[in-house]
């Protein structure tokens, strides 16, 4: 038997040509005698487009230019409405909205070809804010402005705030944040010679291209193929975004008969790329005297821009993660999600748990101070465990980690110790600084909401060439995640090989399944899973082959003579399959809304300077039930990095959106954390195994990034003794504040 | 885009006086930030990268030489000037990242007359001297008057940078400072930057101030007022806080989308209000 393949920290698939330089990401790529695209934008939030003019002075004839006219198929980029035009036609519901497509053979010139376009509006007043979306100042879509409204029950509110002896109000904000992946968005399309419309590019979910292109260009499946280029990370961003972007693309090759590559710059990607939803969340809390929750009404409302995109999907996973990981008797969540004239907000790490941990974590401890208990023992009394009826409904039985997180994340941290320590310190005037520690706890559902899962019946599968080659064939796109490794890792276990025999199939339509989208902490408990069946189906063949398991390339060569019968390859795919005791009512959201959950503890501890009112992040210790890291150094690395993401939500990344626009959009003036800026961080990785999950293993990629803001606003609070409600806590509030306080 | 390549200084100034509307390329960090976005497409580019003679440090009785096209990370390697000069060194070593040092140049920064170049409160508080070479010669001016406004020079059409003299001290300082507030901690523009040299008398009255601002107005600021009040004075707690006041009228900050006005005064005041009540740690 060779060695475990699984639980052991396997080099990355692709570490030589990332570390070399020879993988190829999508500007990489030449296409000789192809076009470079750009892309004229609109300039204003709403209104009506009334004239577009062309200087007659410029050489236009170089120029190939795409209208909405030109689309074949539908006007409409497909993802769960089909609400957003690929190019606007007249109506501007945003800034940096498409109006039009110009190409030329030189990059510089289709960027100069804009700058002489004059475009002439009648502008309409936006509607800017939640609130005033909410009042309805100006009605930008269907009757109200409402995208997606959600309701969650259990028990009755009003008997549940009978029974408390305290009633704790708050309302917690947080503002956009940009994804920043290393790699701006980009693709190139061309057309084959039998019309085929191929696109390739820096793609998260190449299937939801193909869906929304297949409509676009009224093209038959098969006539459309999107591949994936090296992908220089995505967190979400490139979710639906390349939707657009692709299409512009195609629709520019399509006319001009050549490829066409669109690469956008960092200022372009973004202003016009989508963001993490703003959102706006109230709670009321009713606890007794001895600190059990009776009582958890909560309200949120997410800001989701001009257009729908993610933002149900959003909202229905923000409502879910509303409660915290805590058992409640009565619980009832009312979300909204509403339109304004601002670029659409999409999809980001988390997916609307961010928010809603924010502000659940921020009211734990807003009661704990009032009851006057610990909120680490709060925590402790109401969190999920075995046993404990979900707000929706549903009964958790197995893999509940989130009391283990808590006790190893509060016994390594020595946070109580910590707590004395920096109370002291603090009370020293001569001292430079303040220093503080905060601690949060969350879950994360894993894999997609509700009856998601079974409405994408995902495909996945490997394949045995004549050749004795071993192929996984996933539409899961490796972003950095490490994807590949893992599913390397998962394939080679089940069938007794080392990870270096097995390859990986590019994520490309016309090669892959559909294994549904790289989103939702999914891909290595929902696909890893699929890999692994279909490596056993494939392990029983070669048995029955071979008698004895193929260990070499040799070996397989021989046995895939047999199995492959003539055939160039043999494919063992298989599909997603809903299991019996899952339930999910989607009118009603009540069930099973995650088939398991992830948990996670954090704390947090800051240093502020008093001079200089920064805050510094000193250490991060963490613990993360994650079922089973099927690669520890890769889940690690999920881990630090989410957290560093969140650290960056909390303390520095202020998106200033004014009149619609991100005025700062460039990493100069948008700043996200540097090495220098994130702190030493002490992982463990808790393993409470799901059964149905590849060697027990549940979402991990998330989750890193839900818990840390809430637990840097405690931190702050514990050193300088204000909380904050509302992220980037930048020097300038704290300064602020204090000023205010003792000024 | 034309790039000309002389090799000495007598060349550069020769090319620059045949080439006037030349950009003069030294590191090129803030100028490729401007490549990038295509605004100097179809411009001619000044490279000054050859010119070796540039790049030398030189020391003399009176002072340190730096050649205009030393890069920053060189500079803290110096042994003199990391002894006689450290709050340059500081400055040096906390501008972009490891990156930008290896290719920023002091010449660089001064000649693109940022309002928040990290190296320019130090170079005010040693009254460094800014030597320049053109076809009418060459010249020496005080590197407080190089700056005229937000990205602006008094450097004269063809006038080029060739080294920054930083006299010695004639005494060393009791107590000194530098300090860059940014937004994070690295690869940031600062908020407020300040430096600092304070020599006192025997019986604690002040001898000399000197401090200055980055940031904190369209260029950098020596504060006049503050360095005036307190010469001759004992440090108490309410001389200082009137010193906090005088520090107002040397500086004009703004409110942009890196801080506020509030925010800079308050946190260039604590400096201040530190360093003269002596409660910053000194190395």
């Amino acid at each position: 038997m060779s060695s475990a393949q699984v639980g052991v920290s396997v080099e990355r698939l692709d570490a030589p040509q990332k570390l070399c330089g020879t993988a190829k990401f999508i500007d990489d790529y030449q296409f000789p005698g192809g076009l470079f695209g750009a892309t004229l934008r609109t300039t204003i939030a709403r209104g009506r487009i009334t004239k577009i003019s062309f200087d007659a002075s410029f050489p236009w004839d170089e120029c190939v230019i795409a209208r909405s006219t030109d689309i074949p198929g539908a006007n409409n980029v497909l993802f769960i409405e089909h609400d957003q035009p690929l190019l606007t036609e007249d109506l501007v519901m945003h800034p940096q909205q498409a109006i039009l497509l110009v190409a030329h053979a030189q990059r510089v010139k289709a960027a100069e070809a804009l700058k002489h376009i004059q475009v002439e509006y009648d502008e309409w007043e936006p509607v800017l804010s939640i609130e005033d979306s909410l009042a309805r100042k100006h009605v930008i879509r269907g009757e109200d402005n409402v995208l997606k409204t959600c309701l969650v029950e259990k028990g009755d509110i009003e008997e549940g705030f009978a029974m408390a002896d305290f009633v704790i109000q708050g309302e917690y904000r947080v503002g956009h944040q940009e994804q920043a992946y290393l790699e701006n968005q980009g693709v190139a399309a061309w057309v084959e010679k039998d019309g085929t419309i191929t696109v390739l590019g820096s793609l998260q979910c190449p299937y939801y291209v193909h869906k929304a292109l297949v409509k676009i260009f009224a093209k038959p499946v098969d006539k459309i193929r999107i591949i994936q280029a090296a992908t220089g990370g995505a967190f979400g961003g490139k979710e639906d975004y390349p939707s657009i972007i692709a299409g512009h693309a195609a629709l520019l090759a399509l006319k001009a008969g050549k490829p066409v590559k669109i690469i956008y710059d960092r200022e372009e990607d973004m202003a016009s790329t989508t963001k993490r939803h703003p959102a706006v969340i109230r709670h009321k809390t009713g606890v007794t005297k001895e600190g059990r929750l009776v009582a958890q009404d909560i309200e949120i409302t997410i800001d989701g821009g001009a257009f729908a995109t993610c933002s149900p999907v959003v909202l229905s996973r923000a409502t879910l993660h509303a409660t915290g990981a805590y058992e409640c008797l009565h619980v009832r969540v009312r979300s909204t999600a509403v339109a304004t004239n601002a670029p659409p907000n999409g999809a980001f790490r988390g997916f609307g748990v961010p928010q809603a941990i924010f502000a659940a974590e921020l009211q734990m401890e807003k009661v704990a101070l009032a009851v006057g208990i610990d909120s680490l023992e709060l925590r402790r009394k109401n969190a999920w465990r075995p046993g404990t009826l979900t707000a929706t409904g549903q009964h958790l039985k197995d893999s509940v980690g989130a009391l283990k997180c808590l006790s190893i994340c509060a016994a390594k941290s020595r946070y109580a110790q910590k707590r004395r320590e920096y109370a002291r310190w603090n009370s020293k005037r001569s001292n430079p600084t303040w220093r503080g520690i905060g601690f949060s706890l969350c879950h994360h559902g894993a894999g997609f909401t509700g009856s998601g899962e079974v409405t994408l019946a995902s495909r996945a599968g490997v394949s045995l060439s004549q050749d004795g080659l071993i192929t996984i064939l996933a539409a899961s796109t490796d972003l950095g995640q490490g994807t590949s490794t893992i599913f390397a890792q998962i394939a080679a276990q089940a069938l007794g090989l080392p990870t270096s025999l097995i390859r990986i199939e590019t994520p490309d339509t016309a090669m892959v399944p559909n294994s549904g989208p790289t989103v939702a902490s999914r891909t290595t408990m929902v696909i890893g899973g699929l890999i692994e069946r279909a490596a056993h189906d494939l392990k029983a063949d070669l048995l029955k082959a071979s008698r004895t398991l193929p260990r070499t390339q040799a070996a397989l060569k021989r046995a895939a003579k047999v199995l492959c019968d003539g055939e160039p390859v043999k494919r063992y795919e298989v599909q997603f399959e809903k299991p019996a005791d899952i339930t999910w009512d989607d009118q009603l959201f009540r069930g099973e809304a995650y088939g398991v959950y992830s948990y996670a503890a954090v704390a947090v501890e800051v240093e502020v300077d008093k001079l200089t009112y920064e805050a510094r992040v000193r250490q991060v210790t963490t613990a993360q039930d994650i079922g089973k890291a099927i690669n520890p150094r890769l889940a690690k690395g999920q881990i630090m990095g989410g957290t560093a993401q969140a650290l960056g939500w909390a303390l520095w990344e202020h998106a200033d959106f004014r009149g619609g626009w991100m005025r700062n959009s460039q990493l100069t003036n948008y700043l996200i954390p540097t090495f220098e800026d994130t702190p030493p961080m002490d992982v463990t990785i808790v393993e409470e195994p799901y059964a149905r999950g590849p060697h027990g293993a549940k979402g991990l990629g998330e989750m890193p990034m839900d818990l840390p803001a809430p637990a840097v606003v405690a931190a702050i609070a514990d050193a300088t003794g204000h909380w904050f409600s509302q992220i980037p806590v930048l020097p300038e509030k704290i300064c602020h504040e204090l000023l205010r306080k003792s000024p | 885009m034309t790039v000309l390549g002389p090799r000495t200084g007598s060349e550069a100034v020769a090319l620059y006086e045949k080439n006037p509307q030349a950009i003069p390329l030294a590191g090129g960090t803030d100028l490729m930030v401007a490549w990038n976005r295509g605004t100097l497409n179809h411009k001619t580019i000044l490279d000054l990268s050859a010119v070796r003679e540039w790049r030398a440090i030189a020391k003399t009785e009176t002072g340190v030489l730096i050649g205009s096209l030393l890069p920053l990370s060189e500079l803290q390697k110096d042994p003199v000037i990391f002894e006689k000069f450290p709050l340059l060194v500081q400055a040096a070593s906390i501008v972009g990242a490891w990156q930008i040092q290896n290719r920023a140049t002091l010449a660089g920064n001064i000649a693109n007359a940022s309002p928040a170049g990290d190296t320019f409160p130090p170079l005010v508080v040693y009254e460094a001297v800014v030597h320049t070479v053109s076809p009418h010669g060459p010249r020496s001016i005080p590197v407080r008057e190089v700056f005229a406004g937000v990205k602006k020079t008094t450097l004269g059409p063809g006038e080029l940078i060739a080294s920054i003299e930083l006299p010695f001290l004639k005494q060393n300082p009791d107590r000194q400072l530098f300090r860059k507030v940014g937004g994070r901690a690295a690869m940031t523009i600062s908020k407020t930057a300040a430096a600092g040299l304070l020599w006192l008398k025997p019986d604690g009255a002040v001898k000399e101030l000197r401090f200055a601002l980055g940031s904190m107005a369209p260029t950098v600021r020596r504060l006049r007022a503050a360095e005036k009040f307190v010469k001759g004075k004992k440090l108490t707690p309410e001389i200082v806080s009137e010193a906090l006041e005088l520090l107002k009228k040397d500086v004009s900050p703004i409110d942009d989308w890196r801080s506020t006005i509030e925010y800079r005064l308050r946190v260039s005041q604590n400096l201040l209000e530190a360093f003269l009540l002596g409660h910053v740690p000194q190395r």
